[in-house]
């Protein structure tokens, strides 16, 4: 079979519908994950012993099983007890779910890398604890996260066809849809490929403009 | 009252056929690893380049576009494989890439004064590499590669939507036969937890035995 490029062009416009979803789910994964990995860090760090060991397991087996088996255990699992959830909504907790025990990971040790001596000077400056934090943690735990913040989300970029599975109309499952209606594979899975290439590659340049901008921080 | 005897056999048919992938997959990766790894440390520019391309390539892309890939554009070019092939081939060269890279950070992070010692040795660039520089970095790798076989094993259960039958693929078949989706799936999640965490211990293992000899060379 030939590359056709009339098709290509006929194709486009719902390959592209695709992306917009595949990037709404990534956008809002992220948001999930900065904020559950965030929930994470807390409460491995500071929360009493049982609840940090708690945590602690449900992370490592969140991080050790697969992303789709999770996607299925939340879209199909949850509405028997009630919980009826519709796809994206799904795709998108199971995403931040699972980045989130990743982020959480970046969190802990940007917190753990400011060194003992900042926490000690903001006590002896008679700063309060919200003070500590606001003004003297997070301004230098923040900066050098970033780079490997980005790196996951990257990842997680990656991961979204998988909501495919769950009948998330994103990029994957348009070209599947499209290739399965009119027996032609070629076109669809090729451009799948060029379109997550391409925004990877952006990605990539974007990371490395990152990386210099923030490991300076870091040396000042 | 639903007899779950049979219906335990085929989620453990598909974890055999998950151990499979695992293996064969991880077994690909680490000769992709280490040929696109040290090819990317070559002195010749085309192998370097070569390389840096099916790096950036299978990094770049998803292992879900590329199992699709290989499973339904590559009949077209003539090459059909089974479910098993296309799993193992897409697994392996994905998981391979990002080993490559692995390999390279672990090869350039040995000190400079190893490699000046052995160009006064007069050692040839391949032996310098077999008894010097590998059996040092060797170490530095394997916590890396522990998490890159973990995130392979993850990966294998995507390869249930190109229809091959492994874990992930029975706990559907299971949920379409009895209706009941908690116990298939929790099932499946906690025996991927048990061989995740399989793989990191003999991991450790691995790494606490090739380090033995090293005692007093690094820091």
């Amino acid at each position: 079979m030939e590359w056709d490029w009339n098709f290509v062009w006929q194709i486009m416009p719902t390959l592209l519908e695709g992306l917009k979803i595949t990037l709404l789910a990534t956008v809002l994964g992220a948001v999930v994950a900065a904020v559950v990995g965030l929930l994470f860090a807390i409460l491995r760090l500071s929360a009493p012993k049982p609840i940090a060991r708690v945590v602690g397991f449900l992370v490592e087996f969140i991080r050790g099983t697969p992303l789709l088996v999770q996607l299925y255990f939340i879209f199909y699992v949850l509405p028997d007890i009630g919980i009826s959830l519709p796809a994206l909504v799904a795709g998108v907790i199971g995403l931040g779910i699972h980045y989130g025990t990743y982020t959480a990971e970046v969190y802990r040790a940007g917190i753990e890398n400011v060194p003992r001596g900042q926490w000690e000077a903001a006590r002896a400056t008679n700063l309060t604890l919200r003070q500590t934090w606001l003004h003297v943690i997070l301004p230098q735990a923040i900066p050098p996260m970033i780079p490997a913040l980005a790196n996951y989300l990257i990842a997680m970029f990656k991961e979204t066809p998988l909501l495919s599975a769950i009948t998330v109309l994103e990029l994957m499952n348009q070209a599947k849809s499209i290739a399965n209606s009119n027996y032609r594979y070629i076109e669809p899975m090729t451009l799948v490929g060029v379109f997550f290439l391409i925004m990877s590659l952006i990605s990539v340049v974007f990371l490395r403009w990152l990386e210099e901008r923030y490991s300076r921080v870091e040396e000042r | 009252m639903i007899d779950w005897s049979g219906y335990i056999g085929l989620i453990l048919q598909g974890a055999l056929v998950t151990l499979q992938l695992t293996v064969l997959g991880s077994a690909l990766a680490v000769v992709m690893a280490f040929t696109a790894g040290l090819a990317r440390v070559s002195r010749s520019f085309a192998v370097r380049a070569l390389a840096t391309t099916y790096i950036e390539f299978f990094r770049g892309t998803s292992i879900f576009v590329q199992l699709f890939w290989v499973y339904f554009v590559l009949p077209f070019a003539g090459i059909t494989l089974t479910p098993l092939q296309a799993g193992v081939l897409a697994l392996g060269l994905n998981v391979g890439a990002y080993g490559a890279e692995v390999v390279r950070g672990a090869v350039k992070a040995i000190g400079r004064e190893q490699r000046e010692a052995c160009i006064a040795l007069n050692l040839t660039r391949y032996q310098s590499m077999r008894h010097i520089i590998l059996p040092q970095a060797l170490p530095l790798m394997l916590p890396t590669f522990c998490n890159n076989a973990i995130e392979l094993l993850k990966g294998t259960a995507v390869v249930s939507l190109i229809s091959l039958t492994d874990m992930t693929f029975q706990a559907q078949v299971v949920r379409a036969q009895t209706g009941n989706t908690l116990i298939p799936f929790t099932v499946i999640l906690v025996l991927y937890f048990l061989m995740s965490w399989v793989i990191s211990r003999s991991m450790r293992w691995l790494e606490r035995r090739m380090t033995r000899g090293l005692d007093g060379v690094r820091g």
